[in-house]
């Protein structure tokens, strides 16, 4: 093996609640180890170099979306960014659009809570659960869709990447269209499409976004963002016409077989 | 966050038990409020892949499955260590539990009718799925069932179940403090009033003051340092604090869990679901062990056996030598680059982004890891904390005590949403019948003490060792002495050891002060606690002069049914500098003690008769703190219905 890299890491560091500091950039260096992770190496600075640097890192295996951050310029997960897929020289900067912490720690659980709240992002039904009762059946296809949009991991990278997200505070952001195509998508929500109209076809949803395609190409868990925007704009289309959209909509509840009862 | 917040009901952690603790409270009529370290979807439930068990039979191979098979697996795999009764409550009630989250959104696979090919024990199987059950909820295979019971969302049940979940509580409106420590409970050494807690935005100290707490904080894995699968935050502060209050003890702390395949070195968890769909598992011979050392289970033996026998590979030099240590290797290989890239897509990932390895290619490096805590802050079936009204505890951080000394993979899924959906009610009906609140000056005292604690840290200054040299030395000690395989020498040597670091982490100093939520001192503050919970650990099992479950003693290899047919309860007496032991009857034994018909059995009999030891098992935990619970004692355990049971483990 060559011999190892000194890394050079450039960090963002501001502490909101020391009315003594103002934001600056600060320099440290370490050897690189083989397999080092960018959790492995800022932990190693936070407990041998400087022990006031903030981050958040949970599960620490690109599940939980903690860790989302600006490496180089570019939105990433970093517990699952490997130094060795980095030049020398190393700039972490926190994620915009969402309120600092401290440092690279940013408040994206309230910023998702709030989107949350906003589409609604639970299974509307009317019918109460029966404890005692089979479940309802999916096709298997379908469950697999949804799963699919479900991946989301809420790391705000696509956020981040979001030139119009940056600008508007209102806009659901690409996280929170495919929260809304994720919902539309399964059968067990009786949210007819002319309800989602409101939230979807404004600025807030999906035409307030003009298709950079930042948020695809950020996202870790590679969820077909613009995909789920075409498909958004196409429903919304469609709902404008009335009699088109019953029989979508139909169709869409059949494709669900009920239980025999 | 606020200086004083009140509520009915005060729920510490927002993974899945926490969460649908409080949706259940919060269906009751109650006020409810949620603190979280982490907004509630990062919780570590979210990291949980493999599945939740449920006896719903509803797939070729789960055939003739009902609650009476699950019930014997789950004490099976407790290695009798479970108590009987909360067992039953909750194989009963976890189909009930799993449909409810399909319910709430979960999209679970489902029964696809016709043939489909599986990988059983290293084999190409068809199967054939019914077209009656077609669009049901799918089962897998996990290990030490009998049955495939393990109902899973692709790869990511813990994230759906968690997303799902989540989304009913945004639903209903409930309160969520996230970046909220609990650091303390509020409490008269009788009855407990809530909270202090530390805010990790600012590092204001604040308090929650409610006629009902429930601790849902999950396990303690890190006080193995890096040598586990969990979550950087799992460091088991709310059992930490039950503890501390002096009254309230821990069940069973020496059971702990380590699974087979934790990635190498990371200790990032790669599923069981992997063995379970055929995964092999290989020495440096290339050689599949486990074929000769369990030839009816194989690589699907219970994780406590199947730990042992890769440890034994190491030990016999049969272990592969990486720049990190020693290792062993999982083999998917042969299941086909369609079946890794999709169905187990998230062992693809990981196996990418850490290693940069494609696991249909190459084998990947794993050896047996910390992973789960089967003790935690003992309670009756209610979820209510022994020797502490109004105090609860539901998920990993409690000893309800359905896994005994080995939780069987699945269970504890599905043991967070049914626990949670019990404990909550009992939670918000123990809160609705109050009217008291705690006296002002208990409040104060109880914010005072933090305080002094916090002020303690900010004061020191000198060359004491850094609170993360403590953590690294404790995970030493713990994986070293306190690991898979456990002697009284060794463990002797650990309670030393940990004893010593007490010692050092009471002259330990801050290296930063800064204002704000300081991750030093954060850190810092749960340290002790973490020390004491190693401590009670380590004693617990050099105390524990046999072998059972994931509790392996080669110096006392046999399950001792005669002397240790009892749980370990841990108190740390207020002001104590040593914790005290006490043991209680496992609980009501319906099913008689026997072979699990796997791993190793050499069993010392009861000398008891059945019927006498049962006899005593009320008064004897009434006398070591179980407080009353809303049915009587026994009520739930439908005595003698596991006869019904078909399925046998093979
Ligand atoms: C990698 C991995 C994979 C797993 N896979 C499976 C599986 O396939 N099937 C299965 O059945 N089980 C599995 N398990 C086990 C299972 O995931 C856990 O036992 C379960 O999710 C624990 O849930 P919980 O709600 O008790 O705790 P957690 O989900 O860990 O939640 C704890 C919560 O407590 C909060 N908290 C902690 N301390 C404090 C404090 N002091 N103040 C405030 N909040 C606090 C945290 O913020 C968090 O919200 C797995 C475990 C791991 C580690
Ligand atoms: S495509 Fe739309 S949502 Fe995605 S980054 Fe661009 S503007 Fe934002
Ligand atoms: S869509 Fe992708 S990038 Fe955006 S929050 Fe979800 S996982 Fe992160
Ligand atoms: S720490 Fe969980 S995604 Fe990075």
């Amino acid at each position: 093996m060559s011999e190892a890299r000194t890394l050079v890491f450039e960090i963002f560091r501001y502490n909101p609640q020391d009315p003594d500091t103002a934001p600056h950039i600060q320099r440290f260096e370490m050897r690189e180890e083989p397999h080092l992770t960018l959790y492995l190496a800022l932990n190693y600075i936070r407990e041998n170099l400087d022990p006031s640097l903030q981050f958040d890192f949970a599960c620490r295996s690109a599940v939980c979306g903690s860790c989302a951050m600006i490496v180089n310029g570019r939105p990433v997960l970093a517990c699952r960014t490997r130094t060795a897929d980095l030049a020398n020289t190393i700039r972490l900067q926190p994620l915009p659009v969402f309120e600092l912490i401290g440092d690279l720690s940013v408040d994206t659980g309230r910023w998702f809570r709030g989107m949350a709240e906003k589409v609604e992002a639970w299974i509307h039904s009317n019918e109460p659960f029966d404890p005692s009762a089979p479940e309802e059946r999916m096709e298997d296809e379908l469950a697999r869709t949804i799963y699919e949009s479900e991946r989301c991991i809420e790391c705000g990278c696509c956020v981040a990447g979001c030139g119009v997200a940056l600008t508007r505070d209102d806009f659901v952001g690409p996280a929170g269209l495919n929260r809304i195509a994720r919902f539309m998508l399964d059968p067990r929500d009786q949210r007819e499409d002319a309800e989602w109209f409101e939230v979807v076809s404004s600025d807030e949803g999906v035409f307030g976004c003009i298709g950079l395609m930042a948020c695809q190409d950020v996202c870790p868990k590679e969820l077909p963002l613009l995909e789920v925007h075409a498909y958004l704009r196409r429903k919304m289309l469609l709902s404008k016409a009335p009699d088109l959209l019953k029989n979508i909509s139909a169709r869409r509840k059949e494709s669900a077989p009920k239980t025999p009862s | 966050m606020d200086a004083i917040l009140n509520t009915d009901v005060l729920v510490i952690g927002g993974g899945l038990a926490g969460e649908r603790c409080a949706i259940e409270a919060a269906n009751a009529g109650q006020d409810v409020i949620i603190a979280s370290l982490i907004p509630p979807r990062r919780s570590h439930s979210c990291a949980a892949q493999g599945g939740m068990q449920a006896a719903l039979g509803n797939c070729a191979m789960g055939d003739g499955d009902n609650p009476n098979v699950h019930f014997l697996d789950t004490v099976r795999g407790s290695d009798w260590g479970a108590d009987q009764e909360v067992v039953r409550m909750f194989v009963d009630e976890a189909p009930a539990a799993v449909r409810e989250l399909a319910y709430f959104g979960v999209p679970w696979t489902r029964v696809t009718a016709g043939t489909q090919t599986h990988f059983i024990k290293g084999r190409k199987v068809e199967l054939t799925e019914s077209e009656e059950n077609a669009g049901l909820l799918m089962q897998r295979d996990f290990g030490g069932t009998a049955k495939w019971r393990t109902c899973y969302a692709a790869a990511g049940t813990g994230h759906a179940a968690l997303y799902a979940i989540d989304g009913e509580v945004v639903r209903l409106g409930i309160t969520v403090r996230d970046r909220v420590e609990a650091l303390s409970l509020i409490h008269d050494q009788g009855r407990c009033h809530g909270a202090v807690v530390r805010c990790l935005r600012t590092g204001k100290i604040g308090v929650i003051i409610a006629k009902a707490t429930v601790i849902a904080t999950g396990g303690h894995g890190r006080i193995y340092g890096k040598y586990t699968t969990n979550a950087t935050i799992n460091e088991g502060t709310g059992t930490a604090m039950a503890l501390a209050t002096g009254v309230v003890p821990l069940g069973n702390m020496e059971a702990v869990q380590f699974h087979p395949t934790g990635l190498w070195p990371s200790g990032i968890l790669v599923t069981e679901g992997c063995r379970g769909d055929g995964g092999y598992l290989l020495n440096r011979k290339l050689q599949r062990f486990m074929v000769d050392l369990e030839p009816e289970k194989q690589e699907l033996a219970s994780r406590d056996v199947v730990s042992r026998h890769m440890m034994t590979q190491i030990r016999e030099g049969l272990g592969v030598d990486g720049p990190f240590g020693t290792h062993l290797w999982l083999d998917i290989r042969h299941l086909g680059r369609e079946h890794v890239h999709t169905k187990l897509r998230e062992v693809y990932e990981i196996c990418q982004d850490f290693l940069g390895l494609d696991p249909a290619d190459e084998l990947i490096p794993v050896r047996p890891t910390q992973h789960y805590s089967m003790g935690g802050v003992r309670v009756n079936k209610d979820g209510q904390a022994y020797g502490m009204s109004g105090l609860f505890a539901a998920g990993e951080a409690a000893c309800w005590d359905m896994h005994g000394f080995n939780r069987l993979g699945g269970n504890s899924l599905a043991e967070t949403i049914v626990a949670g959906r019990i404990v909550g009610a009992r939670a918000a009906q123990f809160a609705g019948g109050k009217t008291d609140g705690p006296d002002p000056a208990l409040v104060e005292h109880s914010v005072r003490e933090q305080q002094e604690v916090i002020a303690d840290w900010l004061a020191r200054s000198g060359n004491g060792p850094t609170v993360y040299e403590i953590r690294d030395r404790l995970a030493e000690t713990m994986m070293g002495k306190v690991g898979i395989f456990r002697n009284g020498e060794e463990l002797e040597e650990a309670v030393t050891d940990i004893y010593d670091l007490i010692q050092a982490c009471d002259t330990a100093v801050l290296r930063s002060k800064v204002p704000g939520m300081n991750p030093e001192l954060a850190f810092a503050l749960r340290l002790p606690g973490m020390l004491r919970l190693a401590l009670v650990t380590a004693q617990g099992a050099l105390a524990r002069t046999e072998s059972r479950g994931a509790h392996s003693r080669t110096d006392y290899a046999a399950r001792d049914d005669a002397r240790w047919l009892k749980r370990t309860l841990a108190r740390w007496p207020h002001g104590a500098t040593a914790p005290v032991f006490d043991y209680e009857p496992v609980g009501l034994l319906d099913l008689p003690p026997a072979g699990r018909g796997y791993g190793k059995s050499s069993i010392i009999e009861m000398s008891e008769e059945l019927a006498d030891y049962n006899e005593t098992v009320s008064e004897e935990q009434q006398r070591h703190g179980r407080l009353d619970s809303d049915s009587p004692f026994g009520a739930n355990l439908r005595a003698g219905e596991w006869r019904k049971a078909t399925g046998e483990v093979s």
